[in-house]
């Protein structure tokens, strides 16, 4: 009987052991990539540090310092305003997924046309508005073509449009994305239910805003706080096109974290502001739930 | 009257398709009408290469043999291949590793671990690379092709799309192989890894896509820009050479066809894992 209980500890401890050697090796890249730069962050922001001279606890001291950065208030400016994009993407995505939801023939090459721009790295896209954007680019072109101007514009060397070429590219990019998040939600809506409303006599506007939309709730709610998250940490369009520039109007706060971090190498002071944009995310994450919850979005979960 | 009702109705639905193509259509030039114009402009050389008129008699592919000479391209474009499957065979090796205990066996800390796998894909690691810098610099990896492929392979991701695979074999296949002696690991090796095929081929699509497409922390870890992958590559040209406008545009074409055709021939089980993430 002992030897029983103890030949099944025994087996159980076995078990214990086959299984952290299968998980091992995945569980030390996540552990030493995932976790302890979470846990990392959290302490380097309190301390001065780059990777020459002497590291020193200072408390709260890099967040008093951020606050008192001029460039810095205008990157959390520029990084909220940046976040305009979000219900812009989704209306225009929702109406997207409306439109190739319909049964027609060769919608699908529609569908794949329409993601391209998804599955293409942020550089290349960035480079190819970059040019279309350019003084000599092919808007300028058409534009003193047309003879409507007669001197080029620089789009992305102005302060007043370069932002909102970054926040058309983000765009551009990021709709065939959520197009299939609702196409995915809409294929998900029974049949008989718009199908039997139309037999009640509902037109379809009355079938997509009474019944789609609000099925689509759910879908609204994550993809609208997914956006947010994405918007806030925008980063690859500014890095490539404009770097933070003309005279800070596309410093947003992800790229100035950066410059802080790999530029002038003050790490501490980078990890502090990485902090604060983690705080404005989750804050306007939490807003987004509200109001979510407020309009009925639960989550189907 | 009724079959003029009805004409006429039939008539409304046909001019509704109509106007749905050209709206389709409108809609797919803006999408992929930058790209076509690049492919376009990368194939002209001369001073209107911006200019909007094409004529077929000047195409060359000049602009392509002389991105990949003189900008040595191969070079970049060997370096991606290398860091893209890098990252795809250890995530594909260890993601299905690990996500088999997970799944079938019974063991201590099993929720803690998968608690902590879900945390991880909640918490955005956008931060993390300052930290991941000092670890891969502590690690003497820095300016290696590791170094960029390392922090980045494992994905928690794969682990509970693979994990969820792994739910659906059938229990009585394992008990069956261990009545005939079969150890854990050939049990793993022979039923486990073919059963969940169709999933190990989206997690090497979306890694494909991810790794072929990372430029930034190429950037971060390399200081020597011989041994950029190809988008971080053509950042760099595009600083460099931005007068050469054919080259980049040629280079920036080049860079794109295979995460296109990777999409295009993947696209239906792509598009179902994009979309089924959503519902998770």
């Amino acid at each position: 009987m002992a030897q029983a209980v103890k030949k099944i500890s025994r087996r159980k401890k076995m078990e214990n052991i086959r299984a952290y050697a299968f998980m091992t090796p995945a569980l030390i890249i996540i552990i030493l990539f995932t976790i302890i730069p979470i846990i990392g962050s959290l302490v380097l922001m309190f301390f001065d540090y780059s990777v020459v001279g002497t590291t020193s606890f200072v408390g709260w001291d890099n967040f008093v310092k951020a606050f008192q950065d001029r460039e810095f208030i205008i990157a959390i400016k520029n990084s909220i305003t940046f976040v305009v994009i979000v219900p812009v993407i989704q209306i225009l995505s929702i109406l997207l997924a409306l439109l190739v939801n319909q049964k027609l023939p060769g919608i699908t090459v529609f569908r794949t046309l329409f993601y391209i721009p998804v599955v293409t790295s942020m550089v290349a896209v960035s480079i190819m508005w970059g040019f279309i954007f350019d003084t000599q680019g092919i808007i300028n072109t058409l534009l003193q073509d047309l003879e409507l101007i007669t001197q080029p514009l620089g789009f992305l060397n102005s302060k007043y449009t370069a932002m909102l070429c970054l926040m058309f590219i983000t765009v551009w990019q990021g709709l065939g994305y959520y197009m299939m998040m609702y196409l995915a939600g809409l294929q998900g809506i029974p049949q008989e239910l718009t199908e039997s409303a139309q037999i009640d006599g509902a037109n379809t506007f009355q079938t997509i805003f009474k019944i789609k939309i609000p099925l689509l709730k759910p879908y609204i709610w994550l993809c609208s706080l997914n956006s947010v998250i994405s918007a806030i940490g925008v980063f690859d369009v500014v890095f490539v096109l404009t770097k933070g520039g003309p005279n800070n109007a596309t410093m947003v706060i992800n790229y100035y974290s950066y410059t802080k971090a790999f530029g002038d190498f003050q790490f501490g002071y980078a990890a502090a502001i990485g902090a604060v944009q983690a705080v404005i995310t989750t804050i306007l994450s939490i807003v987004v739930f509200v109001y979510g919850k407020r309009g009925g979005m639960t989550n189907e979960e | 009257m009724r079959s003029k009702a009805k004409g006429s109705r039939k008539k409304k639905r046909i001019a509704g398709k109509i106007s749905t193509y050209i709206i389709l259509a409108l809609i797919a030039v803006i999408c992929a009408g930058p790209f076509i114009w690049l492919l376009l402009s990368s194939l002209r050389t001369g001073a209107n290469i911006y200019s909007l008129h094409f004529s077929l008699k000047d195409f060359s592919i000049s602009n392509y043999t002389g991105v990949i000479e003189y900008m040595d391209l191969g070079k970049y474009i060997w370096n991606t291949i290398v860091v893209t499957l890098g990252g795809i065979i250890i995530d594909v090796l260890f993601s299905s590793m690990c996500a088999y205990p997970l799944a079938v066996m019974d063991f201590k800390g099993k929720k803690i671990i998968f608690g902590l796998l879900v945390a991880t894909m909640i918490i955005p690691a956008a931060a993390g690379m300052i930290i991941n810098y000092l670890t891969i610099s502590k690690m003497h990896l820095l300016n290696t092709l590791l170094g960029v492929i390392l922090p980045t392979s494992v994905s928690t991701f794969s682990i509970i799309l693979m994990r969820q695979a792994y739910l659906g074999i059938p229990r009585e296949l394992i008990e069956a192989a261990k009545i005939d002696g079969a150890g854990e690991l050939r049990i793993w090796a022979t039923i486990m890894i073919p059963g969940i095929m169709p999933s190990i081929s989206t997690v090497v699509i979306f890694d494909f896509i991810k790794n072929w497409n990372a430029f930034l922390w190429p950037i971060i870890v390399l200081q020597d820009p011989e041994k950029y992958p190809l988008a971080t590559a053509l950042q760099y040209l595009n600083g460099s050479f931005s007068y050469k406008f054919g080259y980049v545009a040629a280079g920036t074409i080049i860079s794109i066809i295979p995460v296109l055709l990777v999409f295009m021939i993947c696209q239906k089980n792509y598009i179902e894992a994009v979309s089924g993430a959503v519902k998770g």
